[in-house]
């Protein structure tokens, strides 16, 4: 390696009480290169950035830029030296115009006032530069996420720019938005700025990546040139396992049908038909945004439904509030585990007696708190919470074991169907086998499952019977060995099937 | 709800894991204890701390109220209105019934008390709704509520008192003792009872922590939200007219212009006592404490002969020291330290 490093780590830890986040990491970034950091929820990635963009500061280690040591006390102290991150989370004020939010605390001035015609032209200006093609005058809040996004990008770059950090920036982009952005990066990688991107979707990579450093537990596994790797290595190094030890083998068996939906109208759902069968695994593809979350939360109870009919074990549940539904049999794993699934601030135990006393142990106007320990033992037992995390606090529980809890919640209702609305988003790989072969144990006996994921994989390898939606419309049902990742593909962007 | 903490012996982990577990009210506790028995030798006599338990019935019991709001996530403003219009109304009541049943004074009392229950319960229904149904946020709706019912109060009596109630409602809610126990005290000892037995055993009080720890994660457990909000706001109006009712009794009128630092004072005894502002977490025995604590404080104050006025910045000051502490105490269960 002869090439000269723009930034570079040595050694660098970071560590809280009684965990090592980051364990003695050695990364460099070179000048017009896209790096791609690699890793599960966990791994060490987001702390990484956080060091590198000033959020954060190293407990030992140094960073060195042009190959001096120097130390980063803030993000704007990063920024003075040409680093600029764009978060996952947004820093944009919703209720404020694009360019408003652009200029941000450097608006242009006449005296005192702010200049806001100067202010609208130059964040045109700025956009269009960047090829982006966003109304400066909109208002942040009535934009799609995807421009949100370009928006924080353009927001993030002022002054002169020798480093770019980009936190997964393609997680609610579709399709198109991608090829945008990825046009963008390329022509900043052209002009010889070194780009740090951070990403889950392995098939990207080809596009853009020329390095690819693996990080696991916090400590880096390896760092390889992109056009010398495969995905079936960057997984196995970034599980530390072969991907085929993940997924269970399942024993579908399906029966009779328990779920009939016919013409549904909700939120973002147009005319939607579908049936769910009793022992099998449906499995439910599509974009963000295309309905698939939505038509099942519409079904839940959880947005309102505004036509067509839903009949669940022979009784007409259309409409019905989500208590009604649950009563019913049907349970709703959210795919929001920390806004609406879990209460943060109270441990476990708390956080699943209240679905036992809602739930099997409803019995009567009293906790039965003997009833409800008993329960409460079993269920934890299945899900392998270990004894240790019961009694935390679910703030202080990694999200594995965070989405181990929201799982036993499901599991206090004596559902027969069972709606898992992204089961394993931000979930370690050890965790996600563990909850894989709970879904599997749930078909096998008998009880109706639907998995709504954006994980193709996880689609593929868990269900008999594939869904896609496109457009709040359903493109295609797929099953047996039409199951493939292009055949499902291909109706990610098709308004309705070849059949339909 | 009980908090994770790792059990520690030092000195500094006992106090951590009191803190984690009760809040700031026991230190505040100690202290006033220890400041006002210094300032005066009369504070910390027998019959002092029996007087302090007696007046301190009527803010446990608003507090206990305002404690099933706080823990759903909201608050009340308006328990000191209630306060008012119940004592307003059931005096009015025993007034205008009088004659017509001189012979059943027992029964006029009972309608009377009714009425004021009546009112207090619509009054609770309307905040539940607005809050539930039109996702008005709580304080805006008990302070528009508070300000709508304190005008009714005045205008029906024209900022008179209303006199002249039957005697035996005195006589026995106000000044009575059965087995040598006032009754205002008794009645208070009941219901702290039903309400702890409600929030540590009942379904529906449990329901009432998940509300508040996460509304949306308590519907998707199959509660129903928004009758388990009304139902908040309905109970916290009828402890307050309970409240109005006894006050009535205790002063021989109706007043409209009783239980104005009602608001105030309970929401700062239930925050002292660890209730947390962004709900889920609260309990009902330190509630208790912390109604005692207040009272307390405004007892050593009047002995250590400290001005009302200065009093009251006293109390200003204490319930913002209170959700400080209460800012750390979470981030603290949190993890963020």
């Amino acid at each position: 390696m002869t090439q000269s490093s723009l930034i570079s780590t040595h050694g660098l830890s970071k560590e809280y009480p009684g965990v090592k986040a980051l364990d003695s990491v050695d990364f460099d970034l070179r000048a017009g290169e896209v790096h791609v950091l690699f890793g599960e929820n966990g791994a060490g990635k987001s702390t990484l950035i956080s060091l590198l963009a000033g959020a954060n500061t190293p407990t030992s280690g140094e960073i060195r830029m042009n190959g001096a040591p120097m130390t980063l006390e803030s993000v704007s102290e990063a920024q003075e030296r040409g680093i600029f991150t764009v978060f996952q989370e947004f820093s944009l004020i919703p209720t404020m115009s694009v360019a408003e939010n652009i200029f941000l605390g450097r608006e242009p001035k006449v005296g005192p006032l702010v200049n806001h015609r100067q202010m609208r032209r130059e964040a045109a200006r700025m956009l269009a530069e960047r090829g982006f093609d966003i109304d400066p005058t909109a208002m942040v809040a009535q934009l799609p996420r995807a421009q949100q996004q370009m928006v924080e990008i353009a927001k993030a770059f002022h002054g002169d720019v020798s480093v770019l950090i980009l936190d997964e920036p393609t997680a609610s982009l579709s399709n198109r938005e991608v090829d945008h952005l990825f046009d963008f990066v390329l022509r900043m990688k052209a002009a010889g700025i070194g780009i740090i991107y951070i990403s889950h979707r392995i098939n990207e990579f080809a596009r853009i990546a020329d390095r690819v450093t693996v990080l696991r537990d916090g400590a880096k596994i390896d760092t390889v040139a992109m056009d010398a790797t495969s995905d079936g290595e960057l997984i196995a190094m970034m599980a530390g396992r072969e991907i085929s030890d993940v997924y269970p083998a399942i024993a579908h068996n399906p029966g009779e049908v328990v779920l009939e939906v016919e013409g549904l109208e909700a939120w973002g759902v147009h005319g939607v038909d579908l049936q769910v069968r009793r022992g099998e695994i449906l499995g439910v593809a599509g974009l963000v945004g295309s309905g698939k979350s939505r038509l099942f939360r519409a079904i839940a109870g959880v947005n309102e439904t505004r036509a067509g009919r839903v009949r669940f074990q022979g009784r007409d549940i259309t409409g019905h509030n989500t208590r009604a539904v649950m009563q019913a049999g049907l349970y709703y794993l959210t795919s929001d585990r920390k806004t609406e699934g879990l209460i943060l601030p109270a441990p476990a135990t708390d956080n699943l007696a209240i679905d036992l006393m809602m739930g099997i142990c409803a019995n009567g106007p009293f906790q039965r708190h003997r009833a409800i320990n008993r329960e409460m033992g079993r269920i934890f037992d299945h899900v392998e919470l270990h004894q240790h995390y019961r009694n935390r606090t679910i703030a202080q529980l990694s999200g594995g074991n965070q989405q181990k809890v929201l799982f036993a919640k499901s599991f206090c209702h004596g559902s027969e169907l069972y709606i898992l609305d992204e089961p394993t988003v931000g979930v370690d790989m050890g965790t996600r086998a563990a909850l894989y072969r709970l879904i599997a144990e749930l078909a096998e006996a008998g009880k109706a499952v639907v998995v709504i994921s954006s994980d193709l994989p996880e689609v593929m390898n868990l269900a008999n019977r594939v869904v896609v939606m496109a457009n709040g419309h359903v493109s295609a049902e797929l099953s047996g060995d039409r199951i493939t990742e292009t055949e499902v593909l291909k109706y990610f962007f098709q308004e309705t099937g070849a059949d339909a | 709800m009980s908090t994770a903490t790792k059990t520690s012996f030092s000195p500094l982990g006992i106090v951590r894991t009191i803190f984690l577990r009760v809040g700031v009210l026991p230190f505040l506790l100690a202290a006033a204890l220890i400041v006002f028995s210094l300032t005066s030798q009369a504070f910390l006599s027998t019959q002092n701390l029996l007087n302090v338990g007696r007046q301190s019935v009527y803010l446990i019991l608003v507090s206990l109220g305002q404690m099933l709001v706080l823990i759903s996530g909201g608050f009340d403003l308006s328990v000191g209105m209630v306060i008012a219009l119940s004592s307003v109304i059931s005096a009015m009541t025993m007034v205008a019934m009088a004659p017509m049943f001189p012979e059943a004074v027992w029964l006029v009392i009972v309608l009377g008390a009714l009425a004021g229950f009546a009112v207090a319960a619509v009054i609770g229904l309307i905040n539940g709704v607005g809050v539930a149904f039109f996702g008005v946020s709580p304080f805006i709706m008990t302070l528009g509520v508070s300000s709508a019912g304190a005008g009714v109060a005045l205008f029906l009596t024209g900022g008179v008192p209303v006199s002249d109630l039957p005697f035996e409602f005195g006589n026995l809610f106000g000044f009575g003792r059965v087995f040598d126990i006032p009754v205002p005290v008794l009645i208070a000892i009941v219901f702290i009872f039903l309400m702890w037995i409600y929030m540590a055993h009942m379904r529906n009080g449990a329901q009432i922590y998940a509300v508040g720890g996460n509304i949306k994660a308590a519907n998707l457990s199959g509660i129903d939200t928004r009758r388990t909000l009304i139902r908040v706001y309905v109970m916290c109006a009828l402890m307050a007219g309970l409240t109005g009712l006894l006050l009535t009794a205790r002063v021989e009128t109706g007043d409209a212009n009783m239980g104005s630092s009602m608001a105030l004072e309970s929401i700062a005894a239930c925050v002292i006592a660890g209730v947390s502002l962004r709900g889920g977490i609260g309990r009902v025995e330190n509630v208790v404490l912390g109604g005692f604590f207040i009272i307390l404080v405004q007892n050593g104050m009047n002995l250590a002969q400290i001005s009302s006025y200065m009093q009251m910045v006293v109390l200003g000051s204490l319930l913002i020291l209170a959700v400080v502490f209460d800012q750390m105490r979470y981030r603290m269960i949190m993890g963020l330290r």
